[in-house]
């Protein structure tokens, strides 16, 4: 037996498995090494992901509470509205920062010299005043009254009440002195300082008083701005790619258009919107600043996407199910609309939300069109100039201000939050409509 | 343009007539060649496919019998590059004149594939789809009617009556392949194309589709491409064999298995190529 097979030129049996025995260690450990390497890939990957999004909150968690002051604010006559019309536009030029004034006035007496008043009224916000107005503004049967209120407390105090400050170093180097502290204690052992929820964040625009500042005007902007570019670029992306995928003929000019748009996809955004400045503003006119245009030139960059994306889905339909619609009689259209294009919609939505997350964090060709423009009103509508959360992001991480700094990681972790719902919005679809066959 | 080369086909066209002796022929083909890019895959194919019969094309890998069978119903045309060039005639209308629309014949002509390819939709969608396209159905109870007659003659019916909403694509492969041939006789063809309906289905579902081809052959012309001899033997009346793009012979079923007059033909029916 065994010379019949050394006979035909094959070795023995028991000599290819110890041949393939010896080797089987190196193997495995090879196969070890590589499990290994990839495993540490995937640690090294998640570290980072951790220390950045733990970083971020860190930093900015503490921008969702706002310090509050109680004062005891006595809405006088003489000083908002001397001639009892309330009419709006008395109401509104009232001197409402005299009121504050003389609160804290009457709550710390003792305070005697200008210079430490001036001081002692910057404990609240700046924007107070305002606060005071709209009170009165929604309710003017306050006037004449005596009510104590809770008033934002300026950015310092702020960062003071949430430990931000090192009350140990010396006096000059900290941004609160001795006697603001001691201010700050004495009203907090009066029980007239706490901390709330900061919904000002999220129902304010822009500031230059950090306490003041918001990132609504930032949202509604994005929202807008991404509702423009998904309204012109779903359409035109998934047209172009059924087109292209289904009808278009094979030859050099379909090629053409392949070859441009994968290099439409690589172009850097910045450059799109140059392009947005040069031919939107510059040459149709349209307004500056504004979602509208900001939206068009965020579709453009994401199309080239959308078409890619939408093609690999159609490409990825069994041609078999075109040939059965086909067999039974079906026109070019109907195969398309009734059974192409619904079962390549999952990917087409997976490629267009991953194309939208990416509009929503882009800023640079933005900055372009002036959206980085400091806008404190809400945008109303597409046209009313907004800035955008990446934007706000950018603006406010160069904000000289110690305040902004939480409210610049308040703002990426909004802006992280909108991105996961999206690309968890693409998850969903894709497991939820995907068939399979 | 290649026949001459093989008297006996010529021997068909001239002396012997293809046709069955009583019946019309529903098909009539005519110096047919295909080219894919320029390279020929059909070389002057002369065929006649006779009314209410079961025609088969047999012949090795590439011989062209699929390439033929898809000019009848011209599935070619979506192919890129694909033309093809002499007559093929439908009830004495040349199918690929510019007054035959490709829609029109494809209901006349229905076709099932060589792997079943249900929608991913339901049993019911799936036979109701042709008849709702051409407009062959008004309102729900005709649609019902109409998909229970078409799994009824493909023998699913008692299969699958409790469970018309279920995905056909949950179906077992066997079952597939009947709810394919189903959905291509709900828009009542005249002509039935069947690409090696078997060869992804084991001994007893392609027993139970062959039976059902039989019966099928009452009302529809049936032409079948196949790769098993045995089956080709079973099924059909008539068998065509292809050979390099060539059809070599043609004739009755019986005659080619038993007395075939080609060399070539006898190799292949005996195993010794193919």
């Amino acid at each position: 037996m065994n010379d019949t097979i050394m006979d035909s030129g094959l070795r023995p049996s028991r000599e290819t498995a110890n041949i393939v025995r010896r080797g089987l260690k190196k193997r495995y450990a090879a196969e070890q090494r590589f499990k290994l390497y990839g495993l540490l890939a995937v640690c090294a990957a998640l570290a980072f992901l951790v220390i950045m999004l733990g970083n971020i909150i860190y930093k900015g968690h503490t921008a969702f509470i706002q310090t509050e002051v109680k004062l005891e604010i006595y809405f006088d006559e003489d000083v908002i509205d001397p001639t009892g019309k309330r009419d709006e536009q008395t109401l509104r030029g009232a001197d409402y920062g005299r009121l504050i004034k003389t609160s804290l006035r009457k709550q710390f007496p003792n305070v005697q010299k200008r210079r430490d008043k001036r001081k002692l009224y910057r404990i609240v916000s700046a924007g107070s005043p305002f606060e005071l107005y709209r009170m009165v503004q929604k309710d003017p049967s306050l006037i004449g009254k005596t009510q104590a209120i809770w008033i934002s407390a300026a950015a310092n105090i702020d960062i003071l009440n949430k430990g931000g400050i090192d009350t140990t170093r010396p006096e000059t180097e900290r941004r609160v002195n001795n006697k603001e502290i001691s201010w700050y204690e004495n009203l907090r052992e009066a029980g007239l300082i706490r901390a709330d929820f900061n919904t000002r964040f999220f129902t304010a625009g822009d500031s230059r008083d950090p306490e003041q500042a918001g990132v609504l005007g930032a949202v509604i902007g994005s929202l807008l701005t991404l509702a423009i570019t998904l309204l012109l670029s779903f359409p035109f992306g998934v047209m172009a790619a059924i087109y292209l995928e289904e009808f278009a003929p094979q030859n050099r000019w379909t090629d053409i258009i392949e070859v441009n748009i994968n290099n439409l996809a690589a172009v850097p955004s910045i450059v799109f919107g140059l392009l947005g400045l040069a031919v939107f503003l510059n040459f149709f006119g349209l307004p500056r600043s504004a979602p509208l245009v900001g939206g068009m030139v965020l579709a453009l960059m994401t199309l080239p996407t959308i078409i890619i994306a939408s093609r690999a889905a159609l490409k990825s339909v069994p041609p078999s199910i075109r040939e059965a619609a086909l067999g039974v009689g079906a026109s070019r259209m109907q195969v398309v609309t009734d059974h192409v294009a619904p079962l390549a919609m999952p990917g087409i939505l997976t490629g267009t939300i991953i194309g939208m997350a990416r509009a929503l964090g882009e800023s640079a060709p933005l900055l372009m069109i002036g959206m980085v423009a400091f806008i404190v009103d809400v945008p109303q509508s597409p046209t009313d100039p907004a800035t955008v959360l990446p934007v706000q992001v950018y603006l406010w991480a160069d904000s000289p201000e110690r305040a902004f700094v939480e409210r610049t990681s308040a703002a990426i972790i909004v802006l992280i939050g909108f991105l996961v719902c999206m690309n968890l919005t693409a998850q969903i679809l894709r497991q939820k409509f995907e068939k399979h066959w | 343009m290649s026949a001459h080369k093989y008297s006996s086909v010529q021997n068909i066209d001239n002396s012997t007539p293809v046709v069955d002796r009583n019946l019309k022929p529903k098909i009539t083909a005519r110096s047919v060649d295909v080219f894919y890019s320029g390279k020929q895959a059909l070389f002057g194919v002369d065929l006649e496919i006779g009314s209410q019969t079961v025609t088969s094309l047999i012949g090795p890998s590439g011989c062209g019998k699929s390439t033929f069978l898809r000019c009848m119903n011209r599935m070619n045309d979506v192919i890129e590059g694909c033309t093809v060039t002499g007559t093929i005639k439908l009830d004495g209308n040349d199918i690929n004149s510019s007054d035959v629309d490709v829609v029109q014949l494809r209901a006349l002509v229905g076709m099932v594939f060589q792997k079943p390819n249900p929608f991913p939709k339901s049993i019911y969608d799936n036979v109701a789809y042709g008849p709702r396209i051409h407009g062959l159905v008004s309102g729900s109870s005709e649609t019902d009617e109409i998909v229970e007659n078409s799994l009824r003659r493909a023998g699913l019916w008692d299969e699958v009556k409790e469970r018309l909403q279920e995905p056909g694509t949950g179906l077992s492969g066997g079952q597939q392949q009947r709810l394919c041939i189903a959905r291509a006789i709900a828009v009542s063809p005249e002509v039935i194309l069947m690409d090696e309906p078997c060869s992804a289905l084991d001994p007893i579902a392609t027993a139970i589709i062959e039976e059902l081809i039989d019966e099928l052959r009452e009302n529809f012309t049936i032409v079948i491409v196949t790769h098993s001899m045995q089956q080709a033997a079973r099924v059909s009346q008539r068998t065509a064999f292809f050979h390099l793009g060539n059809l070599v012979e043609f004739g009755d079923t019986e005659l080619i298995f038993t007395n075939p007059r080609e060399q070539r033909t006898q190799d292949y029916i005996t195993g010794r190529f193919g």
